[in-house]
């Protein structure tokens, strides 16, 4: 068939597209052109180019920084997603091939609880959450971590069983054979081979736990802010007064790392879209 | 060879269940029992039987109200999201010149988190309302469309992703056969690109619904209710009956358990109605 559609309808059909992608990128781009606008002058006038008057450099970006908290945030946002990722990679992927290789009746209850959890709601479930991991005084930077393995293991269990499923299980008895036991032969066997779904369930929490708000700001409160938190308590203002120029800075600072795990990790991000799509 | 392995079940998974226990499992059994208390907090639960599930719907009109607005916002999301993602996929798929750029342009969105997107998409709409001197708070109508171009913003670049892998598992063959036998573009779109699509729509149309019925972040963000709690979905309706009027919690749970029954009902109702249609190749 042809390689590209290079002919004039194919020019017809990009200029619409063209159109359209600038329209997705006007809302982020409006952001970035106002962070650098004194605050007075945001919401009066968001569609104006920064003039000699309005442009103030990096200035919102340093109240940003420094009044609201962000940079501490930012620091929190990160412990949390990095070591709630690396339990629930380790832990699920740990959990799904017991379950899968045992074959026991509890374990296939367990299995279908691990998956049911995936289609109830967090409304749910977050007030009586909120009090049990107060009364067991998880309401930390450290203690959110285990919160986010329980919440995030009925997902990352379901892809990776699926992906436990598929593979033999005979090179792990050869492994048992020669003298290895189940611990040494999941970390030095299993663990490689279901790598790819690992990384996948890593991109998925990765996104869902840095852009969390709710959880977070039940359990934490407002004295250890994530960036969502931060972001959601500084835009209601104290008192009534928004800097809208800190605000600015600081979506422009929460969308930025984004972006660039964005670009690094971009065909795995596709790939976990697509693998995590298949749970409907 | 596995003989042995139940001997192993503490350190394989004893420490995911107990987070499981503690963050899902116990909080939801407490949740489905305090829904038929009354309490303030969760150590002084008095049972009421019914009476939360009946306030729920008799004390005020807010939980019917939300329910109204986040069915129609719902629907709405559904059929534009996925009108849109569906005609970006068949465009993107035609090896067009930058076309990787585009698509990721259109994915992006969808990676920022809801609180900092709504915030990110109130200063544009804002801006624009701004023109005829009000903002989105000024009347339901404004708040209910900037809700879906938000979420239209969020979603469509995701189910375009989702699309896109179905359309490019197409058998090209099929599509020549078709031509062949002098099927228009039109016709081979109907009868042969969409029938062998139906798992992606499938898929896609189950995610546009929960995300848009569950939607949170973005309501809180770009609307926060206003005006008067006219814009509130079940989900914000539900967080103010816990935390914002006291004496309410129990009717806030009771309400969630029922959002939960909703979500589970409409999850399972329109898997099997789209899965019904599903061919194979």
């Amino acid at each position: 068939m042809r390689d590209r559609d290079h002919g004039r309808g194919g020019w017809l059909l990009l200029v619409p597209l063209i159109l359209l992608a600038a329209v997705f990128l006007l809302p982020v781009a409006l952001v970035l052109l106002n962070s650098f606008k004194s605050r007075l002058y945001i919401s009066s006038a968001p569609f104006a180019l920064p003039d000699a008057v309005t442009f103030v450099g990096f200035e919102n970006y340093l109240t940003g920084l420094n009044t609201a908290g962000f940079a501490a945030a930012f620091g929190r946002s990160l412990f949390i997603t990095v070591g709630s990722v690396l339990l629930l990679v380790v832990g699920c992927s740990m959990t799904a091939w017991f379950i899968v290789r045992s074959g026991s009746r509890f374990c296939k209850l367990l299995y279908y609880l691990f998956v049911f959890s995936m289609i109830v709601p967090f409304q749910m479930v977050m007030y009586t959450m909120t009090f049990v991991v107060g009364r067991l005084n998880l309401d930390s930077v450290v203690g959110i971590l285990p919160v986010y393995l329980g919440f995030g293991s009925g997902l990352s269990i379901f892809m990776l069983a699926g992906f436990v499923r598929a593979i033999p299980a005979e090179i792990e008895e050869a492994a048992t054979m020669d003298g290895c036991n189940p611990l040494q032969s999941f970390f030095r066997i299993v663990l490689p081979v279901i790598r790819p779904t690992a990384v996948t369930v890593a991109i998925l929490n990765a996104m869902w736990i840095w852009n969390d708000y709710l959880l977070p700001y039940l359990v934490l409160g407002t004295d250890q802010k994530t960036i969502p938190v931060t972001i959601q308590i500084a835009m209601q203002g104290a008192y009534g007064a928004t800097d809208y120029g800190g605000l600015m800075a600081m979506l422009v600072l929460a969308i930025l790392p984004i972006i660039a795990f964005y670009l690094v990790g971009q065909k795995y991000i596709i790939r976990g879209v697509i693998a995590g799509a298949v749970k409907g | 060879m596995y003989k042995q392995l139940n001997r192993w079940f503490p350190v394989f998974v004893l420490p995911t269940l107990a987070a499981f226990c503690v963050a899902f499992l116990v909080p939801f059994v407490m949740g489905v029992w305090l829904s038929f208390h009354r309490f303030t907090t969760v150590t002084n639960a008095r049972f009421v039987g019914l009476e939360n599930y009946v306030r729920a719907f008799t004390e005020d009109d807010g939980f019917l109200r939300a329910l109204g607005f986040t069915a129609g916002f719902t629907a709405v999301s559904i059929l534009t999201v996925n009108l849109l993602a569906f005609t970006l996929a068949l465009l993107l798929t035609r090896r067009l010149r930058g076309t990787n750029i585009l698509r990721s342009i259109f994915f992006m969105p969808n990676l920022i988190g809801g609180i900092v997107l709504g915030y990110v998409f109130s200063l544009l709409v804002n801006g624009l309302l701004a023109f005829w001197g009000v903002d989105i708070t000024f009347s339901a109508t404004y708040g209910f469309w900037g809700l879906v171009a938000l979420n239209i913003w969020q979603l469509s670049g995701y189910m375009m992703v989702i699309y896109i892998a179905g359309l490019q598992n197409v058998p090209g063959e099929l599509l020549e056969a078709a031509a062949i036998d002098g099927a228009s573009a039109m016709t081979a779109l109907r009868r042969v690109k969409i029938p062998l699509v139906m798992p992606s729509i499938t898929i896609c149309t189950f995610l546009t619904l929960t995300n848009s019925f569950k939607l949170f972040d973005q309501n809180l963000a770009l609307t926060a209710g206003a005006p008067e709690r006219q814009t509130q979905m079940l989900a914000l309706d539900i967080y103010q009956s816990f935390y914002g009027r006291v004496g309410w919690q129990g009717v806030g749970q009771a309400k969630a358990v029922l959002f939960f029954l909703l979500v589970a009902a409409l999850a399972a109702l329109q898997l099997g109605l789209t899965r019904s249609r599903e061919v194979d190749a």
